[in-house]
């Protein structure tokens, strides 16, 4: 599904990726876990072609996209929810929902915003309010949303979990789990990394722009390292 | 009475077009953060385009079509040549590019059109309107009805189209628009045709009230810019009332005292209301967009 070789990626002179290989197979959860600045999301970024790769490779479904353009990623099925939710703050819920099926015109896009009203209900209450309005976790459910609205085949998530309320990351994360059932690849960015390699198939672990610990996840759980490091064991 | 008749429909017809200047700024500066003050050179290129067709002998409302047509790829060419390669520059830098480019439109304008001040004739006669006591030009009607219309059309783009709210998502959030798969610069560039079109269209409708000539531009801009913040920029709704009231402050002003004073008295109002409501009329609308 996605294959990344040798990934590197700059802010101005200074490198942030130092060279990144990472595999999601089709219908994985896979998760890369690391500390604050470790470059999850500048990876994400990268995949999602929105901050360029300096070096290395992205091929996703068989095509090289590592210069194709982000909103051309989008059509090929690559949608990302990005770290700090980024919805349309001046827009409604609905809105924000619509804009998601931007690249479709087709009456699928009312059976996809009902699939995604069925997995947040909440959103659907709310759906012609202002979503700068809404909560903190609303939000993040409305970033989740609005990339299924894109139809995507791997769905990127930058920290769902950051800032919610205990019962509401418990909340998000079945979501993400049950995507898995609805046939969508995902790759799972998570500071809080024992809830993400619970839920994961495989994982990562990011220190300073390398990836130094890969498996699956029970392996990583039990692993010594990252019980000690990430998992507060 | 029918003499404050009279400075208000004359007042709401400039007020007109500078509203319309000024949502000329805001649609620009909605999509890409920048203040682009060759605004008022679409207003001029508008009008000399039309009086040259039309002189050139080409039917008045082909003329119009062809002139807006023609600005809108000189604000595309703009966005183009001029703003895009500078993307990531600070505003001020973005600021003097656009300064720059106007001064160079109107070089081009001088040469490719020439020094006169023209006009064309009034859309449907040129006799006044009495009304109330108050004579009106048919063609001060038709830059109202024309503004009018234009705020409607574009007030239904955004709310009702989604390329519209498209260009809506890009201005509030350029990131998300592009992870949803907009393609943010294809957004900037209509924003610079759509806004290069919409002061093309305001010259077409004033130049046979106002006359044009190759060195408007740089006037119109100021009267647009200062409505814009008037109004707060970056909103329509205070694009609108900052150009009507800057028109009508103007009007009154001539017309009662001299029209010496109508600049002065215009810009101090605006000092007034900006010293009071930093962020314009509009203000709590701006702060909503951030
Ligand atoms: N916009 C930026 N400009 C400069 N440096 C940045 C920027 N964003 C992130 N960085 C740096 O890149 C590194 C990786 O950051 P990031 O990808 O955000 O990490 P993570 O998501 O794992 O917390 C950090 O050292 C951070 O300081
Ligand atoms: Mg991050």
């Amino acid at each position: 599904m996605l294959s990344v070789k040798d990934l590197r990626s700059r802010y101005g002179r200074i490198e942030a990726l130092h060279g990144v290989d990472l595999e999601v197979k089709s219908g994985e959860i896979v998760t890369v876990v690391g500390a604050n600045g470790a470059g999850k999301t500048t990876l994400l970024r990268c995949l999602s072609g929105v901050q360029p790769a300096s070096a290395g490779s992205i091929v996703f479904r068989g095509d090289d996209v590592t210069r194709v353009a982000a909103h051309r990623r989008v059509g090929l099925g690559l949608a990302q929810s990005p770290e700090g939710r980024q919805i349309f703050t001046t827009l409604s819920v609905e809105d924000n929902l619509r804009l998601g099926a931007f690249l479709h015109d087709d009456p699928r896009v009312e059976q996809d915003m009902d699939e995604a009203f069925a997995l947040f209900p909440i959103l659907r209450q709310k759906r012609r309010q202002l979503a700068g309005g809404l909560s903190g976790g609303q939000q993040q459910m409305l970033a989740i949303a609005r990339a299924l609205m894109t139809r995507p085949s791997c769905l990127l998530l930058d920290e769902p979990s950051l800032g919610l309320a205990p019962i509401l990351v418990a909340q998000v994360l079945d979501v993400v789990k049950s995507l898995k059932s609805l046939g969508v690849t995902l790759l799972l960015v998570e500071q809080n990394a024992f809830a993400a390699l619970n839920i994961a198939d495989r994982g990562y672990v990011m220190e300073t722009g390398r990836i130094t610990i890969s498996g699956e996840a029970e392996e990583l759980i039990a692993d010594p390292r990252v019980r000690e490091a990430y998992l507060g064991i | 009475m029918y003499e404050f008749l009279q400075f208000v429909s004359s007042g709401m017809t400039v007020g007109a077009v500078y509203a319309l200047v000024a949502l000329g700024f805001t649609l620009i500066y909605n999509a890409s953060d920048v203040v682009n003050f060759a605004q008022g050179e679409f207003v001029m290129l508008g009008g000399m385009t039309t009086v040259f067709l039309y002189d050139a002998g080409t039917p008045l409302w082909l003329a119009a079509v062809l002139a807006v047509m023609i600005t809108a790829t000189v604000g595309v060419l703009l966005n183009k040549l001029a703003v895009e390669p500078a993307r990531g520059a600070s505003v001020v830098s973005l600021i003097i590019i656009t300064i720059g480019a106007s001064i160079f439109l109107r070089g081009v304008a001088q040469i490719v059109f020439d020094k006169q001040i023209h006009r064309f004739p009034a859309f449907t006669g040129e006799d006044p309107i009495t009304v109330a006591g108050a004579a009106i030009l048919p063609q001060s009607l038709w830059v109202l009805m024309g503004g009018a219309a234009i705020f409607g059309v574009l007030y239904l783009f955004f709310t009702r189209s989604v390329i519209g709210k498209a260009v809506l998502a890009t201005a509030n959030n350029r990131l998300a628009a592009k992870l949803v798969g907009i393609n943010t610069t294809a957004m900037m560039t209509l924003s610079f045709g759509l806004s290069a079109a919409v002061g093309a269209l305001a010259g077409v409708l004033a130049t046979p009230i106002t006359l044009t000539s190759y060195d408007v531009g740089g006037g119109l801009a100021l009267k647009g810019f200062a409505a814009a913040m008037l109004g707060s920029m970056g909103v329509p709704a205070g694009a609108l009332v900052g150009g009507l009231l800057l028109g009508l402050i103007e009007a009154m002003t001539a017309g009662y005292i001299s029209s010496d004073y109508k600049d002065a008295a215009a810009f101090i109002v605006i000092l007034t209301v900006l010293f009071v409501m930093p962020r314009g009329l509009f203000g709590r609308a701006v702060a909503e967009r951030v």
